[in-house]
């Protein structure tokens, strides 16, 4: 099952199904990083509120999105981590550290929006 | 009650059908939304081990009960390598496969009991139970 990419502004917003598998995942990895290049992006969401599960591989393939994006330029965060998983996450040890999250869609735009001009103000102070 | 429904694990795309198979049963069988979640990243965690280790095995899952009280239990069986120190594979972040190798301590801290029974060169078989409150 294919994961929809929506393109918004300078943003993608990838909307993550329940039953995705590990190829659909690493698809989702490459098809984001060629992604945020095609439409030169400035950040990406990705919104697991439908996801029910979150085990060590799709933990594990969020942070290397998380970092391969990075190195592209560009910020990702993760949103709608449901009640349930980040409970089964914490009991299986998965922190995902330095993997930036948020409650929702809403809040992961206000986080990459924050971000972008935090990052435009530092190119203003140290650019050229 | 009882019942019992296999799943074979040989791709990736059978790690989705155990859960979800998973989830089911545990679904009809009452438990709340947190066990249900708990009980499929176990399935979950349980099906990709058999992909990593053996390449292919089987999952069981079960419908079971004790005095009255429901277990859902599910079953992990290869005939993979088998596991040589079953010890240390339960110590935290052990791993052979140089994944997370948060593997069977996570899952123990998933479900209420785990059991592992393995020989080398023979294969694997984990148990691992849910109690319904």
């Amino acid at each position: 099952m294919q994961v929809p990419i929506l393109k918004q502004g300078p943003f993608l917003i990838a909307s993550v199904q329940s039953a995705l598998s590990d190829a659909d995942l690493l698809q989702l990895r490459d098809t984001l990083v060629e992604q945020v290049g095609r439409y030169r992006s400035r950040g990406v969401i990705v919104d697991v509120t439908a996801l029910d599960v979150m085990d060590s591989f799709s933990s594990r393939t969020l942070r290397d999105i998380t970092q391969m994006i990075r190195l592209r330029g560009a910020e990702t965060v993760v949103v709608g981590i449901q009640p349930e998983v980040a409970f089964a996450m914490v009991q299986l040890g998965l922190t995902m550290e330095g993997v930036p999250t948020a409650l929702d869609l809403e809040e992961g735009l206000a986080y990459l929006n924050q971000e972008i001009r935090t990052k435009g103000n530092e190119t203003e102070r140290h650019g050229r | 009650m009882g019942g019992e429904e296999r799943v074979r694990i040989g791709s990736d795309a059978d790690i989705v059908l155990a859960r979800q198979r998973g989830r089911e049963m545990a679904a009809r069988m009452g438990f709340s939304s947190t066990d249900l979640v708990l009980i499929t990243t176990a399935i979950s965690e349980l099906a990709r081990n058999i992909i990593l280790y053996a390449g292919h095995g089987e999952i069981v899952l079960r419908n079971g009960s004790d005095n009255g009280r429901a277990i859902f239990s599910v079953m992990a069986r290869d005939q993979g390598p088998g596991i040589p120190n079953i010890e240390q594979a339960m110590r935290c972040g052990y791993s052979t496969s140089g994944n997370l190798g948060l593997g069977l301590p996570g899952v123990r801290r998933l479900m209420d009991e785990m059991t592992i029974e393995s020989r080398v060169g023979e294969g694997t078989t984990v148990v691992a139970k849910k109690w319904k409150p």
